[in-house]
């Protein structure tokens, strides 16, 4: 028997926003949550029983959110008008923004691995299941995502200081 | 998963969001999908002077009343194995019935004016169901005449299943059914939840 669709969206509903901050970005987030969380109940009542639904999710994550960037891709952003960049995630300030710029820097698939594994908590198989390529390669990404967040960050922080 | 590394802690910290943003795309996701079809039961609960009661609508009208002796994840569960488990928390779908509620705990209203989804029964006691709704506000009725309005005499005690297991109490008024002596007989919210609307009518 499946668990009302409530309990599914308060359990996963921060884990399938941080994947989509991650990979749609900070501005695509909220759009990718919706469209995830839409499909997800159109498919829902055919969702096998047992089934790992935290992974599932992920993967529709990672669809929407991939369709979303490549719709933008398509529409090219107006030229006239700065961005916000201002991070609406919590309380904005420098440090989340400067976290977002790293994470934005970041090659596609090592903002996947990294997002799928550490912030959603699913193995390198099930990673590598979503994002295509080997646990191996998953794994890699992941640790290069890592290591490049760390000398961002490392090399923003000693710029702070020289200031 | 090993040790975490810093940037890990931090970008689990820096990706938090907060409730009131959660609740704001909750809000948008209730919005979409029964805009596109998609939502089986929408459910809220409301306080009320014989407790908490959980309320659930179909589209086709509101399927139950439960009360808070009920447990409401069990409600959910069974409405979700019985109706379709895309249920979600949806107060603004149910205002009307909420606010109808209302009146009548206030004693400003004496009948209901809601369409009705009787998915949830059948048969015989779907029919008993049914014929609550002709017992008038501040009246009683005894579970033999109950029986033999819907043209069963010898049925009395299958009408007292069919109130114990009514999924619309108060707007489907089984707490109109007495015993024939005058006792209370039974009551889903409780002995003192009949008392109390009892009470409340008869006041009125």
């Amino acid at each position: 028997m499946q668990q009302p669709f409530e309990q599914v969206v308060a359990e996963h509903s921060a884990t399938v926003l941080r994947v989509c901050t991650f990979i749609a970005g900070v501005n695509d987030a909220e759009d990718a949550w919706s469209e995830t969380f839409i499909s997800a109940m159109r498919a829902y009542p055919g969702l096998p029983e047992g089934a790992n639904v935290q992974a599932w999710l992920v993967t529709i994550a990672h669809n929407r959110s991939i369709d979303l960037i490549r719709s933008r891709e398509r529409v090219p952003a107006p030229t006239d008008e700065v961005p916000d960049a201002q991070s609406r995630i919590g309380i904005p300030g420098a440090t989340d923004d400067e976290l977002w710029a790293s994470v934005a820097a970041l090659p596609l698939k090592q903002r996947q691995a990294v997002a799928y594994h550490h912030l959603a908590g699913l193995p390198f198989t099930e990673v590598a299941g979503i994002m295509g390529g080997s646990a191996a390669a998953a794994r890699k990404a992941a640790s290069d995502g890592i290591k490049a967040l760390r000398l961002r960050i490392a090399a923003e922080s000693r710029t702070e200081a020289l200031r | 998963m090993s040790a975490r590394d810093p940037e890990v802690t931090a970008l689990l910290a820096a990706t938090r969001p907060d409730e009131s943003r959660l609740s704001r795309l909750h809000a948008t996701l209730v919005t979409r999908a029964s805009d596109e079809g998609l939502l089986d039961v929408a459910y809220t609960t409301m306080d009320s002077p014989i407790g908490e009661l959980l309320l659930a609508s179909t589209a086709s009208g509101l399927a139950r009343i439960a009360f808070a002796n009920e447990d409401f994840d069990d409600v959910l569960e069974h409405l979700a194995a019985r109706l379709g488990p895309r249920i979600l928390h949806a107060p603004h779908a149910l205002r009307e019935v909420e606010r109808e509620l209302d009146e009548y705990f206030d004693g400003s209203r004496r009948e209901f004016d809601l369409n009705l989804d009787l998915a949830l029964s059948a048969g015989f006691r779907q029919l008993v169901q049914q014929q609550l709704a002709h017992i008038d506000y501040g009246k009683t009725r005894s579970y033999q005449q109950v029986a033999e309005s819907v043209g069963n005499p010898k049925a009395s005690r299958a009408v007292g299943s069919a109130c114990a297991t009514n999924p619309l109490p108060i707007v489907l008024p089984c707490h109109r059914v007495l015993r024939s002596d005058g006792s209370l007989g039974g009551y889903s919210g409780g002995l003192e939840a009949k008392r109390i609307l009892l009470a409340l009518e008869h006041a009125a």
